[in-house]
């Protein structure tokens, strides 16, 4: 006869077990999808780059060495290499500019669907995840459309005599950047629109009640209580904005690349898949030192308010 | 009496929601009232009588219709609400989970942009009036419900506010604990000197706390006056209905004047009582007798009947009786003595009525 105990531990060993089984596709993804790319491209970053792309199975911290540094052709002295840092800066501060103009359109746009009615606040979310139904590819096309010389930018301000010849859109900064925060954009909204929705209103009204104007209302009530959403969507809008490959490729063309163009540079005409896997691995130390940084930031500022 | 300039004046205010297609609510249809400046004033209604749009109103999280609300003689239609020298108490108490009790307490000073000198020496005598200053660096998540709603009160008087508002305060607190905070605020209103505002559906609570109450029912006030004038001297049927229990008897008006009227019940029984209007002899009227105003009697009394059930309830006795003429009638007796010794169930009784307690209403 089994005892109570027995009955117990049987009960224990089978929700291990059935956890265990729960958790089988999730650890497989991780292991298979993710860990394991991972680590052939740690260490494929150690190798020698093949004549046709590829690799050669050697040794060598060559692609690591050229990540920042480059090896002067005639009396091989190393020296800072100039195109990949200014590559690395432009993608960091194109990227924190994506993510404070998309802070700066989010927010009011999410503040507004917060405060429809119920019921209609599905068909504002609706509208702005209509943008996901499309290729990104096309999307960026259309921005293209926009932006270029003969489109549609050029042409109103042409037609207004704002300007007499069109002004060059494309292929700068500013077309990535434009390109980047209509990308992005629904990123930041619907995690901001997720803590607004949580946000008791009438500790709205208590505010004004007290005494406080609209701007110390959203300075000193509503932005602390949603703070939460703001670092989710900042960390969402800033990391996919770093490894932008396809919109500062369409709309910045070869003046404007970013790090996410520089590795397929690598991979593709460049030949040097080393190196695209110390550029990978560096572009993930990047984000995983801004995420620390940044974190850290906002939770200690959280605190200041205890 | 000397005309005493009111703290808050509603002229004529109603408030219509233009709902979903044609139908418009009216929330507030055409309300003229005067709250004295020091009065404990408490605006008492079931759930939609428009008793929290009029303090909303006053309040100014929204614009009457139609109608005008004075401070201190003064029309506040053209102030935001942070410019109204009025706070609330609100229902959910509306405390901000990111700050400390301490910071709760001091936001409307800190607003009002006091010296930080100032804001300490209010936030520390608030937290000495409503006992929390063990309190004072907690959030508002890890205080209880009672202290949250002290927190709620301390911080709505700490910019001293010419009138205070309260959005039934005390309505998800525990029965014991809403004892307690009753006297508390009656206390804090005594101490402040305050203007209080005060909007229940607790008619108790409403009688236990208020100087004076105004009776609302859909839209409209049908009464204002004193604890016991609401009580006693109900104007309308509504009011002794919703404010304790009551026997209500039907009947014809026999005679009338000097504010007293004779009516004739269905059972034949004629009975003598104050009349709030007057009445024309044949009108039908409605006669209210408060259970703790009538008494059982062995003999002949002003009304008859038969005891269908006694139902003790600890300080008193219920007991219910069937009337010769048919209704319900309940009388209430005190256990100080023993109330129901000598009656039993299924006894004929008589039931007696002092004139002065009973009082006709117009149906």
């Amino acid at each position: 006869m089994a005892s109570a105990k027995e009955i117990a531990d049987k009960a224990e060993r089978d929700d291990i077990r059935s956890r265990w089984l729960l958790s089988a596709p999730a650890l497989l993804i991780v292991f298979l999808a993710a860990l394991g790319p991972l680590l052939i491209v740690v260490v494929y970053s150690f190798l020698t780059p093949g004549n046709y792309g590829d690799v050669k199975w050697q040794f060598s911290t060559d692609a690591w060495v050229s990540v920042l540094l480059e090896r002067d052709v005639f009396d091989d002295t190393l020296s800072l290499a100039s195109a990949h840092l200014s590559i690395f800066w432009r993608s960091v501060s194109l990227s924190a500019m994506t993510t404070v103009l998309t802070l700066i359109f989010g927010f009011p746009t999410a503040y507004f669907i917060a405060t429809r009615p119920e019921h209609r606040r599905d068909i504002w979310l609706f509208l702005i995840t209509i943008p996901f139904w499309t290729n990104l590819l096309i999307r960026t096309f259309a921005m293209q459309e926009v932006l270029r010389n003969d489109g549609l930018i050029n042409w109103v301000l042409q037609a207004l005599g704002i300007t007499g010849h069109p002004v060059q859109l494309m292929y700068t900064n500013f077309a990535v950047l434009a390109g980047m925060v209509y990308v992005f954009l629904p990123l930041m909204v619907l995690p901001l629109y997720a803590s607004m929705e949580k946000i008791d209103f009438r500790l709205v009204e208590a505010g004004y009640d007290l005494y406080a104007t609209r701007l110390q209302v959203l300075r000193r009530i509503i932005v602390p209580l949603v703070t939460p959403g703001i670092v989710a969507g900042s960390i969402l809008v800033f990391i996919p904005s770093l490894g932008a490959y396809v919109t500062p490729r369409v709309l910045g063309g070869g003046t404007s690349l970013m790090i996410g163009n520089l590795i397929e540079l690598q991979f593709g005409q460049g030949r040097n898949w080393p190196l695209g896997a110390a550029l990978s691995i560096a572009l993930m130390a990047i984000v995983m030192i801004a995420l620390l940084f940044y974190v850290r930031n906002t939770t200690r500022s959280d605190g200041s308010h205890g | 009496m000397t005309a005493i300039r009111p703290a808050v004046e509603a002229k004529g205010v109603s408030r219509i929601f233009q709902g979903a297609g044609q139908d418009a609510v009216r929330a507030l249809d055409s309300v003229s009232v005067s709250i004295r400046e020091n009065e404990f004033f408490t605006l008492l209604g079931p759930s939609g009588c428009g008793k929290t749009t009029l303090l909303r109103l006053i309040a100014g999280f929204d614009y009457p219709t139609d109608g005008e609300i004075l401070l201190h003689g003064q029309d506040i239609a053209p102030l935001p609400p942070f410019k109204r020298p009025v706070n609330t108490v609100f229902q959910s108490y509306a405390l901000f989970p990111h700050m400390t009790v301490a910071e709760n307490i001091g936001f409307g000073l800190k607003m009002l942009g006091k010296p930080k000198a100032e804001i300490a020496a209010r936030v520390d005598a608030m937290l000495k009036l409503v006992h929390m200053q063990e309190q004072r660096n907690r959030r508002t998540s890890q205080i209880s419900g009672g202290q949250q709603q002290r927190v709620a009160l301390a911080r709505a008087l700490a910019p001293q506010p010419k009138v205070l508002l309260l959005d039934e305060p005390l309505s998800a607190l525990d029965y014991k604990l809403r004892k307690e905070m009753q006297i508390e605020l009656k206390r804090l209103q005594h101490e402040t000197g305050i203007t209080f505002i005060f909007v229940t559906h607790d008619q108790e609570e409403a009688l236990t706390m208020s100087d004076r109450i105004a009776v609302m029912s859909s839209g409209n006030i049908l009464q204002v006056g004193t604890p016991w004038d609401v009580y006693d001297r109900p104007a309308e049927r509504f009011v002794a209905d919703f404010i304790g229990e009551t026997n209500f008897l039907t009947g014809t008006i026999e005679s009338a004047g000097n504010g007293h009227a004779r009516i004739v019940l269905s059972s034949g029984a004629r009975v003598y009582a104050a009349a709030a209007k007057d009445f024309q002899p044949g009108s039908t009227a409605t006669l209210m007798v408060r259970p703790e105003h009538a008494k059982l009697v062995k003999g002949a009394g002003d009304l008859a009947g038969t005891i269908e059930t006694i139902v003790y309830f600890g300080t008193d006795t219920h007991i219910h009786v069937r009337l010769d003429g048919g209704e319900a009638f309940i009388v209430r007796q005190q256990n100080s003595r023993c109330a129901s010794c000598g009656f039993e169930r299924g006894d004929k009784v008589g039931i007696s009525i002092g004139d002065e307690v009973a009082q006709l209403l117009k149906d």
